[in-house]
């Protein structure tokens, strides 16, 4: 399988480019931040060329186990970082998106690629139209979610004036308070839509768009959580520091909810994707 | 009205108007919410009891923690939302909709001192001049401007996109007529489901919940029903039943398939393909043929039961499966007339295989039938269009309010002497570094065009 063997030099480039952007924040050195980009535009045409290839493959969307899905998302945090990329030209950022992604990938490799075979719910059109909307949502709280640490990190380094290298890296409080309202107006209509088609899709299957099925409902409450931080934001004036944290709260909500619920509650979004009737 | 009672009516208000209830809401509503994840929901009391200890069990179900998105507390929690929801866009709306339909023209001095975006100028032209020329320089570089005259000052007030103020109140809204599709639904709709044996029909079903059967007020037919499998490892890769809805003896729907994610709708009520199981032993078709006076004989065998030959012994199928190649595999074993035990083995899609064995019959398998039950979701929910216009709502909604905003621009001119001052300031409702960057240019284009 192409696929296989694409997906083992994208995990290398992503190792390579972690190992730059590390390099460069931890030394201090342009050159290195600039390798480490080009490494990881590299990775990440690769890890198209992987995607387009398993899905030729086994002839469907790859998002229908552990493997594929974590494949799946770290390309759609890539790519979201590299539109944050054009924007804010930050290589910090990189240094935090890169490591993430990297994680993620070992953990698709871990995990089995499994057989071509997916269940009969999973052949419909709103299957890949609800994976990419859910995972470009989750993608962009992924970058809130770092932008978020960063904050942290910075306010605690002027607050304390212990300046480590990292300080001369990261972006002013301003900018990363910035980021935090750019991802959540672009993650949260997305995750609305994640949603809703999602609910689409389970009315032409299961017969009903809300079941409280476990995933439904940890979906919907990390919705009501960002939901609570807009309007947190846009109504009571909440910035900085409480808007940072809830971001990573948020987030880690959005993991639950993506891996927690299949490995330790039960439902229908279980990586069992080939269980039968 | 008493003061007294106008102050708890106003402290009621105030509080149903309160932003600070509406986050407090959104945060219990997603830390409730778990409850219903991590304890199983809607299981009989047996199954309960398996986990929990007796007195736990009645603590559970008297929170009604065991169907918690419908107990009292929930609903409360989600009508409070409502009227949150409600009281906040009463109390902002008409504000929004005054900034909309009555802009306020003129810009005074504490106008201007609120704004960013801020250009003063003097030109050395005058008024009357420098007032057409910015008019026809606003209506082609952004819009066109209402002019006020007021004493020897002219205001120019131009707008765009007024209407994206509605985003919020649209998406709103569309949270509400989900909760009413909802409502329809659980008052008006049912949900249910039937298992149908492959040639036999239904015209009701029962409801989940109820004990009553609901006449469907047609009859649904299972004419057949087929499952296909990936090989190798027989994990089913489609299942298809083909219906037929008779209303009062006619069919008024034939042979239409019903697959997973493609079902049946009349009448409002909608039949999904949801699961399946073998109905009884599978049947198998032989036909016999007697090696020594070449005499056929058709004999029928249900899977493991033994069937007697004529002219004496029997066979039973004691193993049979699905093989790429071959097509239905069996194995039988067989008792001859004199009491010996043979075994042999048949092929669908190898007629011969059997005669290969050289024993005294020859089994060819001619027929493998499997009738099978198919399981349908039934549902009706006339609710159901009335959510996805709500959630339609919510996309456009939420589009609008995150990626349009209002952008006002106002020019106020002054003759000083013979010259003409210009002061001019901008500003958006949404996405304030965005329309700075349109401003600068702007102001740009400004500069050009007065010099």
């Amino acid at each position: 399988m192409i696929n296989l063997v694409l997906f083992k030099i994208t995990l290398l480039f992503y190792f390579a480019a972690t190992a730059c952007y590390l390099f460069d924040v931890i030394t201090r050195r342009d050159q290195s931040g600039k390798v480490a980009r080009w490494l990881l535009i590299g990775g990440f045409a690769l890890h198209c060329a992987t995607l387009a290839a398993r899905f030729v493959e086994v002839g469907h969307t790859p998002v229908t186990n552990l493997h594929e899905s974590l494949s799946f998302f770290a390309w759609t945090i890539v790519g979201i970082y590299f539109l944050f990329d054009l924007r804010y030209r930050l290589t910090v950022l990189g240094a935090f998106v890169c490591p993430l992604a990297l994680v993620l990938m070992i953990g698709s490799s871990a995990a089995p690629a499994g057989p071509p075979e997916i269940n009969p719910l999973l052949q419909s059109w709103w299957f890949p139209v609800h994976v990419t909307l859910a995972f470009l949502g989750n993608a962009v709280f992924a970058v809130a979610f770092i932008a978020g640490i960063m904050y942290l990190l910075q306010e605690r380094m002027l607050k304390s004036k212990k300046f480590s290298g990292l300080f001369y890296r990261l972006p002013s409080l301003e900018t990363l308070d910035s980021i935090n309202y750019k991802c959540l107006s672009f993650g949260f209509p997305l995750m609305t839509m994640g949603i809703i088609t999602g609910a689409v899709w389970a009315n032409s299957a299961w017969g009903g768009y809300w079941r409280w099925d476990p995933k439904e409902t940890w979906a919907l409450i990390t919705w009501f959580l960002y939901a609570a931080l807009l309007h947190g934001r846009l109504t009571v004036g909440w910035r900085g520091r409480r808007a940072a944290i809830f971001a990573i709260v948020g987030f880690v909500c959005l993991l639950f909810t993506f891996l927690g619920v299949n490995l330790l509650l039960s439902g229908e979004h279980s990586f069992k994707s080939l269980q039968g009737p | 009205m008493s003061a007294n009672k106008r102050d708890f009516t106003t402290a009621i208000w105030d509080f149903f108007c309160s932003l600070k209830l509406t986050i407090s809401l959104l945060i219990l509503l997603a830390v409730t919410s778990i409850i219903g994840t991590v304890i199983q929901q809607n299981r009989s009391p047996e199954q309960y009891l398996e986990v929990y200890s007796v007195t736990t069990y009645r603590v559970l179900e008297s929170l009604q923690f065991f169907d918690m998105y419908h107990s009292w507390w929930f609903l409360t929690l989600l009508g409070l939302f409502s009227i949150n929801l409600i009281a906040c866009s009463v109390k902002r709306f008409p504000r929004v909709w005054k900034t909309v339909r009555e802009p306020v023209l003129v810009a005074d001095d504490t106008l201007y001192r609120t704004f960013s975006n801020l250009e003063e100028h003097l030109v050395n032209q005058p008024l009357p001049q420098v007032r057409d020329r910015l008019a026809a320089f606003l209506g082609k570089e952004f819009a066109s401007p209402v002019v006020t005259v007021e004493g020897e000052k002219v205001h120019l007030f131009a707008q765009k996109g007024a209407w994206a103020r509605f985003g919020v109140y649209v998406t709103h809204l569309s949270i509400l007529i989900i909760f009413l599709g909802a409502i329809m639904g659980s008052l008006l709709g049912y949900k249910g489901y039937v298992n149908i044996l492959e040639g036999s029909s239904i015209d009701k079903v029962v409801p989940r919940g109820g004990s009553e059967p609901i006449p469907l007020g047609f009859t649904v037919r299972c004419d057949s029903f087929s499952v296909s499998f990936y090989e190798g490892t027989g994990r089913p890769k489609e299942y298809k039943s083909m219906l037929t809805v008779l209303e009062n003896g006619v069919a008024v729907i034939k042979d239409r398939p019903v697959v997973v994610n493609d079902p049946l709708t009349y009448k409002g009520i909608t039949f999904y393909q949801s699961s399946y199981q073998p109905a009884g032993d599978a049947v198998f078709q032989f036909t016999v043929k007697d090696r020594q006076s070449g005499q056929d004989q058709n004999v029928s065998a249900r899977f493991g039961q033994p069937v007697k030959l004529a002219g004496g012994g029997s066979f039973r199928v004691f193993n049979a499966k699905e093989d790429p190649a071959f097509g239905i595999t069996a194995q039988l074993e067989l008792t001859t007339a004199a009491g010996e035990r043979r075994f042999a083995q048949v092929a669908q899609r190898a007629p011969d295989l059997d005669a290969l064995r050289g024993g005294e019959q020859i089994f060819t398998l001619v027929e493998f039938k499997q009738r099978y039950f198919t399981g349908l979701q039934v549902a009706k929910d006339p609710g159901v269009w009335v959510v996805w216009v709500g959630c339609t709502m919510m996309i456009i909604g939420s589009l609008i309010a995150f990626f349009l905003s209002h952008r006002r621009i106002w020019i106020t001119l002054q003759p000083v002497g013979g010259k003409t001052g210009i002061k001019m300031g901008g500003t958006a409702h949404r996405n304030q570094p965005g329309f700075e960057l349109f401003f600068d240019e702007f102001k740009k284009k400004f500069k050009a065009e007065i010099s």
